[in-house]
């Protein structure tokens, strides 16, 4: 630190966080190595029981989310699809028939059974019923209550209001459009002026902010631009101010912050690594076609190949660790495997293009599963904070990103050392535009438009 | 307001005022997923609430019973939404609601609803809520400098209600007591932005740009004063490249060999927007190049991505793309 003075409140927290997760990774540097592939591991049977649990049981300190549990409900059971593990049967049938007790009739889902309809909840309510899959749960859906409910939600300005007479915001924008277009329900009525509104968000620091004149921020940055890509209108964000502005995000924890100079926290490992994941996205299908989305011109499917292992580079893990290093393949850009990207997820047999994530994956893999695990069940915020459904549910969803951000295509297989850890850490593709496990999607597409 | 028995937290049950009232539970189901296990209060307060809400009764003893379910649960949103429907048909003093929020407040500063609530009532009061209500929110910031809650809602009060004045002044305080403070120069991107006592920002520059530049001198490493210079610019990339100032604090950071991340970036930035460097800056690059095996790229914006790749190594594949999108050198 340069300054001479006393450290201010921005510096000695973060010092404090450097020292707590720097202590952590010198004592798995000093480990011996069976220790250390331990440590490295996904602790999936934990996590998956204090995931079950918590859908079958809250306690009493839950009140607090009492107006939040399709929230409760989706980070459950996406944590649980993303390890690819089941759920049963009675526990899902229970789940379709309490999320229809959270339907209002005329139209969204509310916190809890009995509460107004809000965009955020119905986001949530919609997800673990995609998550969940099959004809009954995609079926419970009220799509045109849904409709109707979002219009009456939808502002002059451009954005949507959370709920009846609730705030606007681009989080808001988000849900809504998100689940309109997961549901084939997005039309220009919807759409119209949500580009102008987001637009105004983009911030001098090149992030979205959650209102005009807010500060650049994390969530809201995904939420702006899913949305913009979502409706056709991300050409018109300023794309590099925004790229540069989230590289920027990760620091020596390897973890993102929110915020510029604010402090790492695990659930920013999908909403600020998820930007990645839009982003790549958009760089395979530019020129392409212009909807990233929609229904299927499905071409002919490009003959598969096989991912060409023998470019890349075996590094070695401690290197990796202690130098902080990317992982940097020499064969980025490498355009002679260009796929038709038609719609990612639909045309199952494709190249696999290979692309460099322009963040650093494995820096963030280390952080997750070093400082966010919690060996008895669940991943949190970061080391001296509590677990919590939420930042599991993130986390995951983050590490997921990393484990596939070499590939163009969500659903080809990763390259081992693309997965920090044993191979048996991946986790299952998500579409990063819903944040759903990816075949979960790809159903509910197909539902939803044949329907 | 006065505390009411309701407050006091013993069973609606037991109260005559409440005898008419049949409690609704709620329609969980028999088998309902994420149940919680409610305290007996809870369980109660809502389930009267439901009936209250249902018969959509906006009555004093509603407003009452809105008020014991938020003590107990700040997120619910159908609550918050009803006692404002409460409050209307009431006609309530709603300075008094603002204390309401206020002890509220005090526990949990980071609720949407309650600062969603506060925007509401404040909306009613007019421009005579103003003073009290930025001296509120700065009181908050006091405790947590950077709420995002707390900063947006300022925001929304100036350009509702103005008081604009003092903003200026207040961003710098907080600066000074914490230079690395981003939501606070956000806040000053905001007022030079669009207050209407000042000239607007092409008009305020100069002295932002001072601001900033000493901001970059007395710590290099902070992130804020480089992308505050660069919005001061967003419209005029040209300006930007032409500022002596913005250039020469870089390449006097990169001379002293340390903290020089943002200043090389700023740099790069420069040369990307059409920036001609003289020899000062390519001999500030050079000195930070200390490998004899690989001579430093001709060009030097490519030799600040190989740079920035090696000294800035977590984002060696961000620097990379950069090389890669570099204008071909003419």
């Amino acid at each position: 630190m340069e300054s001479l003075t006393s450290p201010t409140v921005t510096q000695r927290d973060q010092l404090l966080v450097e020292q707590q997760v720097f202590s952590l990774f010198k004592t798995f540097y000093n480990m011996p190595p069976s220790s250390q592939s331990f440590m490295l591991e996904l602790q999936r049977e934990n996590h998956v029981e204090y995931l079950t649990n918590g859908l079958k049981q809250l306690g009493p300190s839950f009140c607090v989310l009492d107006a939040n549990r399709p929230w409760i409900c989706y980070w459950i059971l996406h944590s649980i699809a993303l390890m690819d593990e089941f759920v049963d049967p009675e526990l899902e049938d229970n789940t379709i028939d309490f999320l229809s007790r959270c339907e209002d009739p005329n139209g969204g889902y509310g916190g809890g059974p009995g509460q107004m309809p809000h965009l955020a909840t119905t986001y949530a309510a919609v997800n673990s019923l995609v998550t969940l899959g099959g004809d009954k749960a995609l079926s419970s859906v009220n799509r045109e209550k849904l409709y109707s409910f979002m219009q009456q939600m939808k502002d002059a300005s451009g954005g949507f209001r959370m709920h009846d007479g609730g705030e606007i915001d681009v989080r808001a924008c988000y849900t809504a459009i998100s689940v309109a277009s997961l549901l084939n329900i997005l039309d220009d009525k919807l759409v119209q002026n949500v580009g102008n509104y987001i637009l105004s968000c983009q911030t001098y620091e090149g992030g979205i902010s959650g209102e005009p004149g807010s500060e650049a921020h994390g969530g809201y940055t995904f939420c702006g631009l899913a949305t913009m890509i979502l409706i056709n209108e991300v050409d018109r964000l300023d794309l590099s101010s925004l790229i540069d502005w989230v590289v920027f995000r990760q620091g020596v924890e390897g973890g993102f912050q929110g915020r510029t100079n604010k402090l790492v926290d695990g659930c920013y490992s999908f909403w600020q690594g998820g930007i990645f994941a839009l982003i790549k996205r958009l760089n395979s299908t530019k020129g392409e076609r212009s909807i990233p989305l929609g229904d299927g011109e499905d071409s002919d499917p490009e003959s598969p190949r096989t991912t060409a292992s023998s470019d890349a580079t075996e590094e070695g893990l401690n290197k990796d660790l202690s130098q902080d290093d990317s992982h940097s393949q020499k064969d980025h850009h490498d355009t002679s495997s260009r796929v038709n990207v038609a719609d990612i997820g639909h045309n199952s047999s494709k190249g696999h293009a290979k692309v460099n994530p322009l963040f650093n994956s494995l820096a963030l893999q280390q952080y997750i599963l070093l400082c966010s695990q919690d060996l008895n069940g669940g991943l949190r915020d970061k080391p001296g904070k509590s677990r919590d459904h939420y930042h599991t549910c993130y986390c995951l969803s983050g590490l997921s990103v990393c484990q596939r951000s070499w590939l163009e295509d969500e659903d080809a297989p990763p390259l081992p050392h693309a997965v920090l850890g044993p191979y048996s850490n991946l986790l299952e593709p998500i579409h990063p535009l819903y944040n759903v496990v990816l075949d979960r999607y790809q159903e509910a597409h197909e539902f939803y438009t044949s329907s | 307001m006065e505390s009411s028995e309701e407050d006091r937290g013993e069973p609606l049950s037991r109260m005559a005022e409440w005898r008419d009232v049949t409690p609704l539970p709620q329609d969980d189901g028999p088998n309902p997923v994420v149940p919680i296990a409610y305290k007996e209060e809870f369980r109660e307060t809502m389930d009267y609430f439901r009936a209250i809400y249902k018969a959509d009764e906006r009555s004093p003893r509603a407003l009452r019973l809105t008020q014991r379910a938020i003590h107990l649960n700040h997120g619910n949103y159908t609550v918050w939404h009803f006692r404002r429907l409460v409050l209307e048909a009431l006609n309530t003093d709603l300075d008094e609601e603002l204390d309401f929020i206020q002890r509220i407040a005090s526990s949990n500063s980071k609720n949407y609803q309650l600062w969603h609530h506060r925007r509401w009532v404040i909306e009613r009061l007019g421009s005579n809520a103003r003073a009290k209500e930025l001296h509120l929110i700065k009181n908050i910031l006091s405790l947590d400098a950077k709420n995002y809650h707390a900063w947006s809602h300022r925001q929304w009060v100036l350009q509702a209600l103005g008081g604009w004045e003092d903003e200026l002044d207040y961003c710098q305080q907080l600066l000074e007591q914490d230079i690395f403070n981003n939501s606070a120069w956000n806040q000053k991107y905001f007022v030079v932005t669009r207050s209407p006592f000042l000239g607007g920002l092409t008009a305020m520059r100069a002295s932002e740009v001072r601001y900033s530049v000493e901001a970059v001198v007395a710590n290099p490493n902070n992130e804020c004063p480089w992308r505050y210079l660069r919005g001061l610019y967003k419209d005029d990339i040209e300006s930007l490249v032409n500022n002596r100032e913005i250039s020469s604090v870089c390449s006097k950071v990169i001379n002293t060999k340390n903290n020089y991340i943002f200043a090389l970036k700023m740099l790069l930035d420069l040369l990307c927007y059409g920036f001609q460097p003289c020899q000062e800056f390519r001999d500030a690059v050079v000195a930070l190049w200390t490998s004899d095996t690989h001579p430093l790229d001709p060009d030097l914006a490519t030799a600040i991505c190989d740079i920035l790749e090696h000294v800035d190594s977590l984002r060696a594949s961000y620097w990379i793309w950069r090389k890669n999108k570099l204008p071909v050198a003419a």
